[in-house]
């Protein structure tokens, strides 16, 4: 899986989590933190979700590591490669 | 001593047949009934009262999505009884309101749909959500209510089982008389319906109403009654003492005039009828009022066969026969029983006949139990009557707990 598309996953799960929020606008280099109103329960949203939907999970001494998108691209795709690679 | 007078100024509320005091009276003076068939989880579809009040109206999708949806309840009643006070939020002074919030039980529903949720994961709490507790604390629906007002003085909850909703404004009255609060928005709310627990303990209780025309299921004082419709809903109301009420030119609903919160210490959850009307008693004692001074008794009558005969050994004990401008009805023959709402949104579907003198009815009374029949009963069609200065409202819930509220007509 490319980061790209990890992106994207990342994308809707943060716009089900966030319906109010515009999403069109975020840049994928600054921390979403800083770009979206997102609390640490919000946060951990993401990784509950990822988890569900996905069956990835994020140790919580990884959590900085989904700071931004771009970051969740780097970190989350060799997971979801190794993921899909188990079958 | 002489206590502060207290005035109702505001009311806001979500009923299965109303999302505003106006539409809600309307349907109870032209006898419309509103329950439907709804899904229950592992039950299939069973009776239910629901609200159909835009959520969205004062929250936003992410509030919905984290919170309750007693909160949600609470919170579109908190704003519109504000709104009906003339106020809003930032007219708050924010550490002098209070928010007292009734609740037959909380929790029940968001821990259901956690275990649920987990069950498609087989059983692995690891996918518990981190919402579960927030969500089920018992101060939830006042919390959800005090996060949305931006409110800082006390907001919690009273659980009173369905002796609840008359607990939230009793409470709420106590503190702005002790000068705790200056002002409170209180009453009760539920989300019952949305537990397959409720249904499932009535039903094995064989206190689950069932008829095959929804609307004719909720039947208080009928020979053919069969249980109880479970609804969701809320009543919230502004509470205020007098002289402030006044100051600001505030429209008065009602005062305040007795209030009474006993115990049967008897039994789980057979009532009590001796001690029920001890509860009336003593509110019209604090009151200062004979009970032919009460126009209207607002019963909490559940249509369980042996609680309604119970409730009305109780007030015929009171009442009697002496009591010729007593007329006593019941609204969840429209609205089922709304649990922790219950004695607040029956309060609130009589406050209008202070203004137009008309006592709504009893619906689905086809066949009277004779053990029911008190004198005054309004049976099936709106009473236009002499006078309503007075309203006596019951509310009574298991492990006998039963309270009693007197509002009067407000006479400056």
């Amino acid at each position: 899986m490319t980061q790209d598309e990890v992106k994207k996953i990342v994308l809707d799960i943060i716009a089900d989590i966030a319906p109010d929020e515009d999403l069109s606008q975020l840049k994928p280099d600054v921390r979403l933190r800083d770009q979206m109103q997102l609390d640490s329960m919000d946060f951990l949203d993401i990784v509950m979700e990822l988890r569900k939907r996905h069956g990835i999970e994020v140790p919580e001494a990884d959590y900085l590591k989904l700071a931004t998108l771009d970051s969740c691209g780097e970190y989350l795709a060799p997971k979801f490669t190794a993921l899909a690679a188990k079958g | 001593m002489s206590l502060p007078r207290i005035v109702i100024t505001g009311v806001g509320l979500t009923s299965p047949n109303g999302n505003s005091l106006a539409e809600y009276r309307g349907n109870l003076l032209a006898g419309v009934a509103r329950i439907s068939r709804t899904e229950i989880r592992y039950m299939g579809p069973l009776l239910a009262g629901v609200c159909t009040f835009d959520p969205l109206r004062y929250q936003k999708k992410k509030e919905l999505r984290v919170g309750t949806r007693a909160g949600s309840i609470g919170i579109y009643c908190a704003r519109e009884a504000l709104a009906d006070a003339g106020l809003t939020a930032e007219h708050l002074v924010k550490d002098r309101t209070g928010v007292f919030v009734g609740i037959t039980e909380h929790g029940n529903v968001e821990t259901e749909n956690e275990i649920y949720a987990i069950s498609k994961f087989g059983y692995d709490t690891k996918f518990w959500s981190h919402y579960h507790n927030p969500r089920t604390v018992a101060n939830n629906p006042a919390g959800e209510i005090s996060l949305s007002l931006g409110t800082t003085g006390p907001a919690y909850t009273i659980g009173a089982a369905c002796a609840a909703g008359n607990m939230g404004l009793i409470h709420a009255t106590q503190l702005l008389r002790l000068g705790e609060v200056d002002f409170a928005v209180c009453g009760g709310v539920s989300e019952s319906i949305h537990t397959f627990g409720i249904y499932a303990g009535f039903k094995s209780q064989n206190a689950l109403a069932h008829h095959e025309d929804p609307n004719r299921a909720s039947r208080p004082f009928d020979k053919g009654r069969n249980g109880i419709v479970i609804s969701e809903g809320g009543a919230l109301y502004t509470l205020e003492r007098l002289d402030d009420a006044l100051r600001r030119g505030a429209k008065i609903y009602a005062e305040i005039a007795g209030y009474c919160v006993n115990s049967d210490a008897s039994d789980y959850v057979l009532p009590n009828p001796t001690r029920q009307a001890e509860c009336v008693r003593t509110a019209l004692q604090r009151a200062a009022m004979s009970p032919a001074d009460v126009h209207i008794v607002s019963t909490h009558a559940t249509a369980t066969p042996m609680g309604d005969i119970q409730e009305c050994e109780a007030i015929r004990a009171v009442f009697g026969e002496g009591c010729p401008e007593t007329w006593v009805n019941n609204t969840k023959s429209f609205i089922g029983h709304a649990m922790g709402a219950a004695g607040a949104l029956e309060l609130a579907g009589n406050l209008p006949s202070f203004s137009d003198l008309v006592v709504h009815p009893t619906i689905n009374v086809d066949d009277l139990d004779p053990q029911c029949a008190l004198p005054g009963l309004v049976l099936n069609q709106p009473r236009k009557v002499a006078r309503v200065d007075t309203i006596l409202n019951n509310s009574f819930g298991m492990l006998g707990i039963n309270s009693t509220l007197i509002v009067r007509r407000y006479v400056g």
